[in-house]
């Protein structure tokens, strides 16, 4: 009853095709970034900040990333934590190396940086699909890691091999607080998703979707699939390499190279298809998730008075994370984003049942 | 004719590169004749346990055409519960009692996972396997403990020196080792056989083509599955015991037998005689390169230690994916519009 | 429909298209030998044979998706050994597919715009802000998009994802998406096949539409007979992959090899 679209007409192709064509909607989101922005940073915590909305905010851009690639344009990436490395270990050797320059700049230059080594790895994708892609890109994952860990350059010949980052710096602004970081993030995030959204609705993400669906038909109609595939590469490791800037300077503050390791790509890669494939709003979904889960998970043996070791605790989640994909993929493989357009299509029809 | 070297080209020459790889330590005498040809034994052996575990997966990818990518957690899920259970029961009984349980397990795993996604596309249930790797790997380690445990095949341990009359100063052969490459080419020579002279591998293949039409003609689809998944739990096992043996049953066995997907790829995802052939070059080359590359690189760019073994089989299997995408025995897969 | 022939055959050019020799073979199974006909500019040109007669394949080697073993293809006066498919849409030929091939995962409206892909030129960065000649090239190509939506009369299901259409329905939107490409040649592989009486009569109008309003030049695979010689100017006869007829309807309906191939007469 409250979600309908009737009596809003377009009269425009411009307002048909914007981003948020329902009033409803456009309410929500505007009612959505002002609790974001005026509420949240007053009322929370800095162990949420810290443990929940730093880490979800960074992986969402990962997952919005990834999703372009394998959602959109259906080439699958086992190794995208690869990427995140190269735009980490890029940012710290920029910050280093060239302190000169301003941390956004860092940021765009890193993401610019994966996304080279993303299209190379992505050469392959014109060649193989699928499965054989997946194996391809462990390449990636494992090359990279051993880049990392063994090319002293890199770690600034550092003993344990591990860097360590000062806190960023913006404008002037120093931001190490937590609900600064926060906000900082916030702000990329929002400025990634529109992005997203725009390439998404754009002749660009056509050309992803038609690959995806029918790679032989789209090169048919005039679709160059070097363009459409390496171009999602190039997107998703700039996403996927900012994100990994982000991650390591503003999250981490330091971290070994084993810190963008398989187990990493494997949840970057559970984030997309439990929230949803092909969707950027299930990308948002995957993220909490992954981020939240294993937080309850620790949890609820203290509430259930039955103390385990972390170890166990670390195996659990293993298990549990194994179980809810299998469970999701047979109960609904388009994830969460299927759910909650379920949920509206029900909102929109109540009270009536259908 | 010289259309096909045309279109071969690529392949020809990748093959001709490792071969000259190959051939050249012993060539320019950058070593001994006699460690060449251990640190080439060494790696034919590792590549016999990489072709055993790689049969799992051929197995598998042929009857059931799923990609999985739990192999190597099956394998460390089974050395796991043939480790700690033999700390109760003499050996040959825990292995008894762990073949029960991957046969259990293939049991669960058709019930739970293959029937309710069997409409599902390949990439559903690709991912379905990712899920169970990280669910075998919980679990195992949940129940059996994450330290490292031995299993003792009480077999002798120290290499043993041979061939002292054709290379000076012999080679070192590790008895464990040989032994261990007699059982798994034991195991892969049976299943070959099976697949390819028995009713029920007949049947195996039939329903890796087409599910829907082996159903049609009366395989019992769920039945078949469970036997394929069984003999891959019992490969992955024999695998698992072997390694297990030699390394210590711990996590990382997971990651080691994960090396098999790039065996899988230079063989021919269906291909058995593939998996063999993919393993024991998978084996070799890594071995090889990780003696006799390794050094140089370390040496030219100042690296902090080897480790070329970690992504060696990868990057091969990445070049045999853009030069021959279906592998040495691979079937070439045409698109129709 | 007598007068739109006689028209029609007023506008009929040169030989825009052309085949000559051309071997195909997967393998050991040969779809195509040593097939030669031309197609000329503006005229509806029928391609009929029995199932399996290497139709399909025909207008695969056209796209540039098989290429052929031996022969050659002309095309506006250049020769090609084998196309490149990109190549081939941007230089105006395009197709809808007997097994339709749209993009289940897109609407309607989004399939069609695929269509115009080829069009447009807007760069990433440019695509990302969606600024400037970005939003204009996308309202540009959607007005496009919607002339031909409603020409077909889709418009009701513009949001729609194909995949929740009717059959009749999926192959209007082939069409369109054909169509978007704005091509000269446009190849039509059984666009009437599980249509009932009053689906044809739709398409067959679009189909001369088509042809009388842009002036695009149509290679049509049919199996209806009465299609094909009420609306085709020349129509070439494939059998096992080799050619045994071609000319006007009438003169392939008197062929007597051609009878004999539908009727089954063993050769």
């Amino acid at each position: 009853m409250f979600y309908r679209e009737n009596g809003q007409f377009k009269s425009s192709y411009g307002s048909d095709q914007q981003m948020l064509p329902i009033l409803q909607d456009r309410a929500f989101m505007f009612g959505l970034l002002a609790f974001a922005f005026l509420v949240v940073p007053f009322v929370v915590r800095d162990y949420v900040f810290l443990s929940l909305l730093i880490p979800f905010l960074i992986l969402a851009v990962a997952a919005l990333g990834l999703n372009l690639l394998v959602g959109y344009c259906g080439q699958i990436s086992l190794g995208h934590a690869a990427f995140m490395a190269v735009g980490a270990y890029a940012a710290y050797n920029l910050v280093l190396r060239v302190p000169q320059l301003n941390f956004l700049v860092v940021l765009v230059l890193a993401g610019l940086i994966a996304a080279a080594v993303g299209v190379l790895f992505g050469i392959p994708s014109l060649r193989i699909k699928g499965l054989y892609l997946g194996v391809a890109t462990l390449a990636a994952q494992f090359f990279m890691d051993w880049v990392f860990a063994r090319v002293k350059w890199f770690t600034n010949y550092a003993h344990s091999g591990s860097v360590q980052t000062a806190p960023l710096e913006l404008f002037g602004w120093t931001v190490d607080s937590p609900v600064e970081k926060y906000l900082f993030l916030l702000c990329v995030l929002i400025v990634f998703t529109i992005v997203a959204n725009n390439l998404v609705r754009g002749h660009i993400g056509r050309a992803w979707m038609a690959t995806r669906d029918m790679d032989v038909a789209a090169e048919v109609i005039g679709i160059r699939p070097v363009y459409a595939k390496l171009t999602a590469f190039a997107i998703s490791s700039f996403y996927v390499g900012v994100a990994g800037a982000l991650w390591g300077f503003v999250h981490l503050g330091s971290w070994e190279p084993l810190a963008f390791n398989l187990t990493l790509s494997l949840n970057l890669l559970f984030m997309v298809i439990i929230g949803g494939l092909g969707s950027l709003l299930g990308s948002y979904f995957g993220a909490a998730f992954i981020v939240v889960l294993p937080i309850v998970l620790n949890q609820v043996p203290a509430w259930l008075g039955v103390p385990i070791s972390t170890a166990m605790a670390s195996h659990l989640e293993f298990m549990i994370f194994g179980a809810l994909i299998v469970f999701f993929l047979i109960v609904e493989p388009h994830g969460l984003a299927r759910l909650w357009a379920i949920g509206k299509e029900k909102m929109r029809l109540w009270p009536f049942p259908h | 004719m010289k259309n096909m070297i045309g279109k071969e080209g690529p392949f020809l020459a990748l093959c001709a590169v490792l071969l000259i790889g190959l051939v050249l330590p012993l060539a320019t005498g950058a070593s001994a004749p006699g460690f060449y040809v251990e640190v080439l034994l060494g790696g034919l052996m590792a590549g016999v346990l990489y072709s055993l575990v790689a049969l799992g997966f051929a197995l598998i990818f042929k009857a059931s055409g799923v990609f999985n990518f739990a192999q190597g957690a099956m394998v460390l899920f089974a050395a796991l519960a043939v480790a700690r259970v033999a700390e109760r029961i003499p050996l040959w009984a825990a292995i008894v009692v762990g073949i029960g349980i991957m046969i259990a397990l293939a049991w669960l795993i058709e019930r739970l996972v293959l029937r309710p996604l069997v409409n599902q596309e390949p990439i559903a249930l690709f991912m379905a396997t990712l899920g169970l790797t990280f669910f075998l790997d919980g679990f195992g380690q949940t129940v059996w403990g994450s330290d490292i445990y031995k299993i003792e095949l009480g077999i002798a341990k120290e290499p043993v020196m041979v061939l002292q009359s054709i290379f000076q100063g012999g080679i070192l052969v590790n008895k464990e080792d040989f032994m261990a490459a007699l059982v798994a080419a034991a195991l892969v020579a049976s299943l070959a056989l099976f697949f390819q002279k028995t009713s029920t591998g007949r049947a195996l293949r039939a329903v890796a083509d087409d599910h829907q039409a082996a159903q049609s003609i009366g395989i019992p689809l769920n039945r078949m599955w469970v036997i394929v998944w069984s003999v891959a739990g019992i490969v992955a096992l024999v695998a698992g015991v072997i390694w297990g043996s030699k390394l210590g049953v711990q996590f990382s066995l997971s990651l080691v037998a994960l090396k098999a997907l790039p065996v899988v790829i230079l063989g021919g995802f269906t291909s058995v005689p593939g998996a063999i052939v993919g393993g024991l070059i998978i084996g070799v080359g890594e071995k090889m390169a990780e003696v006799f590359l390794g050094p140089p690189l370390v040496k030219a760019f100042d690296l902090a230690g080897g480790g070329i073994e970690n992504w060696f089989a990868f990057m091969l299997a990445l070049m045999f994916l853009l030069v021959r995408p279906q592998g040495l025995f691979g079937e070439k897969h045409i698109d129709r519009v | 429909m007598g007068d739109g022939k006689n028209g029609r055959a007023q506008r009929i050019g040169e030989v825009i298209l052309a085949l000559k020799g051309v071997s195909l073979a997967f393998g050991g199974v040969k779809a195509l030998s040593d097939v030669s006909f031309d197609v000329r500019e503006h005229e509806v040109r029928a391609i009929i044979g029995p199932n399996g007669a290497g139709k399909s394949s025909m207008l695969n080697v056209i796209n540039g998706v098989y290429h052929p073993q031996q022969g050659t293809i002309r095309y506006l006066g250049r020769e090609y050994h084998d196309m490149d498919p990109h190549e081939v849409a941007v230089s105006g030929i395009s197709r809808t597919f007997q097994s339709l091939a749209l993009f289940k995962g897109m609407s309607v409206l989004d399939n069609i715009m695929a269509g115009r892909n080829l069009k447009m030129r807007s760069g990433v960065l440019m695509q990302a802000l969606r600024i400037g000649p970005a939003l204009r090239e996308e309202i540009q190509h959607r007005e496009a998009v919607e002339r031909i939506i409603d020409f077909l009369e889709i418009q009701a299901y513009r949001k729609t994802p194909v995949g929740r259409l009717p059959y009749g329905l999926q192959k209007r939107v082939d069409l369109a998406r054909a169509l978007a490409m704005e091509p000269r040649v446009l190849l039509l592989d059984e666009p009437m096949a599980g249509m009932n009486m009053e689906e044809k009569q739709d398409m067959c109008r679009f189909i001369l539409d088509v042809n009388d309003q842009f002036g695009t030049t149509i290679v049509l695979i049919e199996h209806d007979m009465s299609v094909v010689m009420d609306i085709s100017d020349r129509v070439v006869v494939l059998d096992y992959g080799a050619k045994i007829g071609d000319g006007t309807p009438d003169e392939v309906r008197a062929n007597q090899a051609v009878i004999d191939a539908y009727l089954g007469v063993s050769h």
